[in-house]
């Protein structure tokens, strides 16, 4: 068996059609992995996942942890000499993996919070007791404290599907 | 009142270092601006995350707040890279796509929302550079700080360069230049553009990693001296400060810009929030 992979347009095609229209651009010169932060302290290399999605090796790209090893810090993007976008391209892809199911639990969880309160994050007692102290309302006015803009922000989850990706919550 | 906007508060303004807000909300009476309040509107949905999970209900999500904006008749004015990263980003992606915008619109009649792409998103650190300017705000320090900071600018303030054009983003100076104003010196140090590390969905699904990152500008800035850093977003802002409890020998106290000209202006320290910061603040 040869290690030599088949690649696949269709996947390319997708990534184009999707808006990474400046895929094709890249002559593979290095310069965005030599500029990621991220691929100085992992295995991380950005120009070889660009070359993957090139080539549409989709296994090699969708299921790995690599995909998520990027903060879309936008130095590569900034300094690309084909200004292929580059962090568009990862978030394509990434859109891909998450339709397949390769989403991490805590990814999941972010998820599952904005179908609850339509934040990230939690308010604790300490902080909520810190904002009165300041004079602000104890829950800031936002769809967290208003359940008919709560139940509107959950509306257009329900109808993009963002609620069965993330495993119906 | 020399104008308004629509304060866009986020997530992690308001639920974890609601000082953030609060001297948001006093800088800007003090310079004569009108914050108008945005109730309802929701997570901006942070970009990281939800646009890497599924960018159609990133883009849906955001609409909805440019939509409550546009409503209200006021421009958005964000206090964190994440939102302005977010509610910037969209607002392009509708103005350059009028078939999104169509979906768009066809999801917020739903919920009785319409958006016909008139709101401006700003982020407060851009509006004091560049409406407000140096003469106003050296006009209202009262308090000449005289101190060594390091400027923290994080990624989605000027970058994407292309679409947002307010600094050169190699070598930006917005911030530097702000942090002066009040009579602090912006430190150089090594690798400044470099980003805190937990973007992208970095921190919550690879933590060690975004404190790797995060560790590298700490060691950097203590080197050059840093007695503070100075930041212009909320998420970066809580990874610098929670992350000093598991990078060991570092005690630098973070600050938000808007905290930081709450200083400057000489606002009662009860007004900065300046408690819910795991690295205290001795100022
Ligand atoms: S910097 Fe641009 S052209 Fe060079 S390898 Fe990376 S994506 Fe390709
Ligand atoms: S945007 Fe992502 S791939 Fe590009 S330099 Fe930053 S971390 Fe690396």
């Amino acid at each position: 068996m040869s290690n030599i992979k088949e690649p696949d347009p269709v996947f390319t095609k997708a990534i184009i059609d999707a808006g990474g229209k400046t895929l094709d651009l890249c002559y593979q010169c290095g310069t965005c992995t030599a500029s990621c932060p991220s691929g100085r302290r992992t295995g991380f290399r950005t120009r070889q996942l660009i070359r993957k999605a090139q080539l549409g090796l989709k296994d090699d790209i969708l299921p790995t942890e690599d995909l998520w090893l990027c903060t879309t810090c936008y130095s590569c993007v900034e300094r690309c000499p084909r200004e292929v976008e580059i962090t568009d391209i990862i978030t394509i892809m990434r859109n891909m993996a998450v339709k397949k199911g390769y989403m991490a639990d805590q990814h999941k969880k972010i998820g599952a919070s904005m179908m609850k309160t339509a934040t990230t994050v939690p308010l604790s007692p300490e902080n909520s007791a810190l904002r009165e102290k300041m004079g602000l309302p104890a829950v800031p006015p936002m769809a967290i404290s208003d359940p008919k803009a709560l139940e509107d922000f959950r509306t257009i989850m329900r109808k993009t599907g963002f609620d069965k990706l993330i495993g119906g919550a | 009142m020399s104008g308004k906007f629509g304060f866009f508060l986020g997530c992690v303004a308001p639920l974890r270092y609601p000082g953030i807000e609060k001297a948001t909300r006093e800088v800007f009476k003090a310079l004569n601006y009108e914050l108008v309040e945005l109730e309802g509107a929701g997570c901006c949905p942070a970009p990281g995350v939800i646009k890497s999970f599924d960018e159609p209900t990133w883009l849906a999500l955001a609409a909805r707040n440019l939509a409550i904006a546009e409503k209200k008749g006021v421009d958005i004015m964000t206090i964190c890279n994440g939102c302005y990263g977010s509610l910037f980003d969209a607002n392009h992606v509708l103005h350059e796509h009028p078939e999104k915008l169509k979906e768009v619109n066809e999801i917020l009649k739903d919920i009785g929302l319409h958006y016909s792409g008139k709101t401006k998103v700003r982020h407060f650190a851009e509006v004091l550079h560049n409406e407000v300017g140096m003469e106003r705000i050296q006009a209202a320090v009262k308090n000449k700080l005289d101190l060594n900071v390091a400027a923290h600018y994080g990624c989605h303030f000027i970058r994407p360069s292309k679409i947002k054009h307010l600094d050169d983003p190699e070598r930006p100076v917005l911030l530097d230049e702000l942090i002066e104003w009040t009579g602090a010196h912006s430190l150089p140090y090594k690798d400044k553009n470099m980003c805190c590390g937990a973007g992208g969905g970095v921190r919550s699904r690879n933590s060690s990693l975004a404190l790797e990152f995060t560790a590298e500008k700490l060691k950097n800035i203590k080197a050059a001296g840093g007695m503070y850093i100075i930041d212009v977003c909320p998420f970066c802002h809580l990874q610098f400060d929670r992350s000093q409890k598991d990078v060991k020998g570092y005690d630098i106290p973070v600050i938000h810009l808007a905290q930081l000209y709450g200083l400057a202006f000489g606002l009662p320290r009860s007004d900065l929030g300046l408690e819910a910061h795991e690295v205290k603040v001795n100022l």
